[in-house]
Order: structure tokens, then C-alpha cells, then sequence
């Protein structure tokens, strides 16, 4: 099916964007936040030790922004592959005005 | 207008919106009882998301965690909301794209097994119970503590209410219930935190308040410094200093985290939304709610530690201002003068120190401290109740549908029709309240620890489960199966025996490389990997149309 090297390459872009998302989450939870967290403790930001902050806001905001770069990202690759809603639909549409000419 | 009075009304207003909430949203058919019709939209579903999560533990209990624990507390931080990232990016959209109704369908069909779901069911009624057991109890301790009512009493009210919205609607009066109860919840944790940073502070945001300078009247200098400083003054360790080992607070994130993904009343919460972009939008929704109270709770627990502290610390006794009577009289403060002075000595040192102070305090006493109004306090009561309320809900339904779908329907009862198993999933919503009210009314002892044994759990069972369906198409039925019971296995047998068989052994020395029994649910996880794909590869792969179905919910769908 011609369809199959598509979705397969679409498939490969969506997992390097989880690749990318998710070493940025990995780095900021257990590296910046854990492990090195004393050593950050040195730069100071305000009011604030960097390495407590990273671990108990900054991570968070991180998360958030994670999740919204990463609908963004999504948004783009289905826009690429033809697979957002609205070219679903119209696909479908499209099959069936196809479906009744027969 | 007394405390009392004002609170009964308020906790009262809410309640009847939750109960026109569930008129307005009767269920008629399965899939709007199991997943609201998969017609919610993601800012709604965000919220209602926001509020299944947020329990009363998070409302009342987590700021005095975190103001306990100091820097160690991010593991609660961070552990209550990474999984987010996880399951926006990892687990939801494919799901959603999957379309059945519950996590037993995904894996059932999956793995094409009435075993892997069978397993599947047991864990999550598992996972459910231990940890709704704990929400009905915090209903009714709110109750006793704001409304003066029986806290048994209490737990029967809220029974009620929750079986109301939940057998007439389903998901779809459960979603919109939860829509109203984040809502109330958000604006009792907010207002006092607000005021409390504008009075120590001046600063209006709590979480910027949390790295700002303290007002002249509490004597200048930063916060964090101010609360350093006290700290080591008392012979505690410095607050933003961690002292758990770095292996084991790893661990427990990692426990967390990945228990949060694994968690079959949030996994659903995805099923409800039209499609699988919804779904991705929901979760950022569902993390950016979770995160209003989750990056002013630390906030909240340092403010509050240092008033505190600066407060009773070599004090006069009888000069204590009125929160701390007031609280005292609940026993959740406690001052023996043990060397007669009449001053309050609070430190480190047990044998020393004079004052014990419940964690609890840290929420619930702090619009006293900010000195708001009576409306502010009876706010917090409806919070906390909305947050249990919630919580206790999203788990009920999923008890509810593995009983009456992935048990009955889908495996013993397959020849039943659409309105029996509606009316058996109503009759399972019964029979879980139930069950869940008589462990309110009469807790076991270990309810605190089983709440972190459910994500040890769902952790070390469903997360791997999951994401190996979707990520890769080689992973057959005997690997899922024997990964899942291996991390149980391991995850269960570490747990009991520390926690309840041996509990005096549950120190550090006797841990597994350092491991405690909150953080051993990221090992089993490591081992259901490791099992899973070694059986796998021993095995035959599984059909080809299973791995088409992989291939299938990989690219997003026809929206509902």
C-alpha cells in the first residue's frame, strides 16, 4: 500500500519530536533538578538557589511549555502529512462523493 | 453571620450545583456513561482533568509536606505532574486514536487476551480501591473539621452526593461536576495564598512572592534566606538543602511520574475528548490547571514555615495570637512547656523541643494567619471537599467499568445488551460507593502508604504495558503478560513486606541500594521492561492484525 512508506516516515518524524521533548523533560527532572542540583544551588536567580527552584517550580513550568511546543510541533507534522481534522474530513468527503459517482 | 453557618451555605450552594450539574448531564447510553459521549471539549476536559487529579491530599496536605520537607518535598512536586509530559506525549493521543472505552480494552485487545485483560481489570480495581479508600476519609475529615459534623456522618454525606452525579451521569456528570469543582477548589487554594504574599512579601503572585523579598514588618531580606537561616538557627537542616539520598529521591520521582501515567482514572479522563489532537490539547490544559496550585503550593509551604516559626519560636505561651488557639483546640498544634519557662521552644533537638505541629496546619490555618474574612475559610471548606469529591468520583467509574465492561461485557457476560450493561455499570457505581464509604468509615491504618503503593503499582504494571503496545509492534501477549506480573510481583512483595509485614526493618540501611518501599515502583518498571521484551523475543510475534491496529492508532483518526 503507497500509503504504508508515508505513515512510516510520519511515524519516524513524530518520534524524533518525542525524542527531543522528552530529553529536554529527562534533563530537567532528574539531571538539573536530582543530581546536579547542589551544584546549580550556586547560580542564583532573585530570591532564589537555582537548583531548589528547578526542582520545586521551574520544572513544572517546563512541563507545561513541553506540552504545548509539543501540540505546535504535532500540529505542523499532521498539517505536512495531511492528517488534520479538517483534511481527514475532507478526505472522507471526498471518498464518499467518489463512493456515490460509481 | 457565624463561621458555621456560613460555612454549611457555601459547602451547601456547591453541592446543589453538583446536583443540577448531574440532572443536566444524564447518561443514556454506554459510551456517554463510560466516556461522556467522547464529546467534551479539551478546555472543559483540562479542568475536569485538573480536578479528578487534585485531591485532598494535594489541597490540604501537600503544602505541609512540602514546607516539612523542605527541597526534598519536589519529589511530590515534580512526581504529582511529570507524568503529564508522559502521557500527553506517549500514551494519550494513541489511545484516544484506539476509541474503546477503558485501559483493559486497550490492553485486552492489545494483546489480544482475555488473560492480559483479566490482569489488567484486577489491577486497576486494585489501584482504585486503595486509592479511593483514602479520598472518602478526607471527605469526611473535611467535614468534621469545618462543619462540626460526625466525621462517619460526613463520609455518609458525601457518599451520597458522589453516588447522585455519578450513577445519573456517568463520565459525562462526573466530567461536568469536576468542570464546577476546580473552579471552587482553584479560588479556596489561591485567595488565601495570595493575601498571605502580599502581607509577607507585597507581591501579588505567590509563585514569584516565593522568591521575593520579605516586607519590612517581617524583616526584610529574602524569604528563602530568612527561612534558611531559621533553620539552621533551630537545628533543623537548611530548608532549600535536601537530605534524602539522591539515588532514592530519583526513584521516588520516577515512581511517581511514571505511576502517574499509569493510572487508569486519569488515562480515561483522554477518552472522553473528540479527538486525538483534543486529546493532546487537553493534557497541556489538564497540566497548566494542575500547575496553578502546584507552583504556588511551594510557595504556600515556605511562607507558612516561616510565619510560623517566627511566630512561636521563644515566645511567650500566653501571647500566641488567635490562629494558634484556635488550631490548638483541634489538636492539630500541641505545646508542652517541658522546662517550665513559658516560652515556646521549637526545634530540632526531640528532646527539647515543646511543640508538635500537624502538617495540615499549613493550609488550613493559613486564612487566619492572613487574617481574611469568615467567607474566606468557609471557602477552603468547599475546596477540599470539591477536591476529594472529584477524585473520589473519576475512581469510582473506573471500578465501575471494569466491572461492568472490561468484567462482564467484554469477558463473562458478552450477549448482554446495551441497556443491561448500563443499568450493571449504575449497579457497580453502587456497590464500589459502598465499599469505598465503609473504608472511610473505617480506615485501615495504612491508608497514607497505599495511596504510594497504587503508584508503585500502576507504575510497575500498566505504564510499560501501555507504551510497548504503542511503541512498538513486535511486543506480543506472553511479554506483556509476563512483564506485568513480574513488576507486580516484585513492586507488591517490597511494598508488603516493609510496610506491613517487617515495618520495623523500613530504614534506609535495610533498603535495596537505598531504595524506599515510595520509590521501588521505578525498579519494578525497569523489570517489566526487561521481562517483557526477553519473553517477547522468546515467543512468536503476534498476528498481523495486531500489528496493523498498532500501525492504525499511530496516525491520527476520523474525530468523533
Amino acid at each position: 500500500m503507497p500509503e504504508n512508506n508515508k505513515d512510516n516516515l510520519y511515524w519516524k518524524e513524530n518520534i524524533r519530536i518525542l525524542t527531543i521533548l522528552l530529553s529536554i523533560w529527562f534533563v530537567v527532572s532528574f539531571l538539573m533538578s536530582v543530581i546536579f542540583v547542589d551544584q546549580l544551588d550556586s547560580i542564583r536567580i532573585g530570591g532564589f538557589k537555582f537548583g531548589f527552584w528547578m526542582a520545586q517550580q521551574g520544572s513544572i513550568y517546563v512541563y507545561v511549555i513541553l506540552i504545548f511546543v509539543y501540540l505546535k510541533l504535532m500540529d505542523r507534522l499532521d498539517h505536512k502529512y495531511h492528517h488534520d481534522e479538517k483534511d481527514i474530513l475532507a478526505q472522507e468527503q471526498a471518498e464518499e462523493d467518489a463512493e456515490q459517482a460509481e | 453571620m457565624s463561621l458555621q453557618v456560613l460555612t454549611y451555605i457555601t459547602v451547601g450552594i456547591t453541592f446543589v450545583v453538583y446536583i443540577g450539574i448531574a440532572i443536566w448531564s444524564r447518561a443514556s447510553s454506554t459510551k456517554e456513561f463510560y466516556i461522556a459521549g467522547a464529546h467534551v471539549p479539551p478546555l472543559a476536559n483540562g479542568l475536569a482533568t485538573a480536578a479528578d487529579w487534585m485531591s485532598a491530599a494535594s489541597f490540604i496536605s501537600m503544602a505541609g509536606i512540602v514546607s516539612y520537607m523542605g527541597r526534598d518535598g519536589s519529589v511530590y512536586l515534580m512526581g504529582w505532574t511529570g507524568g503529564y509530559v508522559l502521557l500527553a506525549l506517549m500514551i494519550a493521543p494513541y489511545l484516544r486514536d484506539f476509541g474503546k472505552f477503558t485501559v483493559p480494552d486497550f490492553i485486552g485487545d492489545r494483546y489480544y487476551s482475555q488473560l492480559a485483560r483479566m490482569v489488567a481489570v484486577v489491577c486497576a480495581i486494585f489501584v482504585s480501591f486503595t486509592y479511593v479508600a483514602g479520598q472518602m476519609r478526607g471527605v469526611g475529615v473535611v467535614f468534621s473539621r469545618f462543619l462540626e459534623v460526625d466525621i462517619n456522618l460526613g463520609v455518609l454525606i458525601g457518599m451520597g452526593i458522589v453516588f447522585f452525579y455519578a450513577v445519573l451521569g456517568g463520565m459525562k456528570g462526573i466530567t461536568y461536576t469536576q468542570v464546577a469543582q476546580y473552579c471552587v477548589l482553584i479560588f479556596a487554594y489561591m485567595v488565601p495564598a495570595v493575601f498571605i504574599s502580599i502581607m509577607m512579601t507585597g507581591n501579588i503572585i505567590p509563585q514569584l512572592g516565593f522568591g521575593a523579598e520579605l516586607t519590612d514588618a517581617y524583616g526584610g531580606g529574602y524569604l528563602l534566606d530568612r527561612l534558611d537561616g531559621l533553620h539552621e538557627e533551630l537545628g533543623f537542616a537548611a530548608y532549600t538543602e535536601g537530605v534524602r539520598s539522591s539515588l532514592d529521591v530519583l526513584f521516588i520521582t520516577g515512581a511517581l511520574i511514571m505511576g502517574t501515567a499509569g493510572l487508569p482514572h486519569v488515562i480515561i479522563r483522554f477518552f472522553t475528548v473528540p479527538s486525538v489532537r483534543a486529546a493532546r490539547k487537553s493534557a497541556g490544559y489538564a497540566l497548566l490547571f494542575i500547575a496553578i496550585l502546584y507552583t504556588t503550593a511551594p510557595a504556600i509551604a515556605a511562607f507558612a514555615r516561616t510565619n510560623l516559626i517566627n511566630t512561636v519560636n521563644n515566645a511567650e505561651y500566653v501571647s500566641m495570637p488567635g490562629w494558634f488557639t484556635t488550631w490548638e483546640n483541634t489538636n492539630l498544634i500541641s505545646f508542652e512547656d517541658k522546662n517550665g519557662d513559658g516560652l515556646i521552644q521549637y526545634v530540632a533537638d526531640e528532646e527539647i523541643n515543646e511543640l508538635t505541629v500537624d502538617r495540615d496546619i499549613i493550609v488550613l490555618a493559613n486564612p487566619e494567619i492572613a487574617q481574611l474574612p469568615n467567607w474566606v475559610i468557609a471557602l477552603v471548606a468547599a475546596g477540599g471537599l470539591a477536591a476529594a469529591l472529584s477524585t473520589a468520583a473519576g475512581l469510582l467509574l473506573v471500578i465501575s467499568t471494569s466491572i461492568s465492561h472490561d468484567l462482564l461485557k467484554r469477558n463473562l457476560m458478552p450477549d448482554i445488551s446495551e441497556k443491561q450493561e448500563l443499568l450493571f455499570a449504575r449497579i457497580a457505581i453502587l456497590f464500589a460507593v459502598c465499599v469505598a464509604g465503609y473504608f472511610g468509615i473505617n480506615p485501615p491504618g495504612f491508608v497514607a502508604q497505599v495511596v504510594a503503593f497504587a503508584f508503585g503499582l500502576a507504575a510497575s504494571s500498566f505504564f510499560p504495558a501501555i507504551v510497548l503496545g504503542i511503541f512498538s509492534t513486535r511486543m506480543n501477549k506472553e511479554g506483556a503478560i509476563s512483564g506485568m506480573i513480574a513488576g507486580i510481583i516484585f513492586t507488591a512483595t517490597y511494598i508488603v513486606y516493609f510496610k506491613f509485614i517487617n515495618p520495623a526493618a523500613n530504614t534506609a540501611d535495610n533498603w535495596w541500594l537505598g531504595i524506599s518501599p515510595e520509590g521501588i515502583g521505578t525498579l519494578g518498571m525497569l523489570i517489566n521492561f526487561a521481562v517483557a521484551l526477553l519473553v517477547c523475543k522468546l515467543t512468536a510475534e503476534p498476528p498481523q492484525e495486531i500489528k496493523d491496529m498498532v500501525l492504525d492508532i499511530r496516525v491520527p483518526g476520523k474525530p468523533d
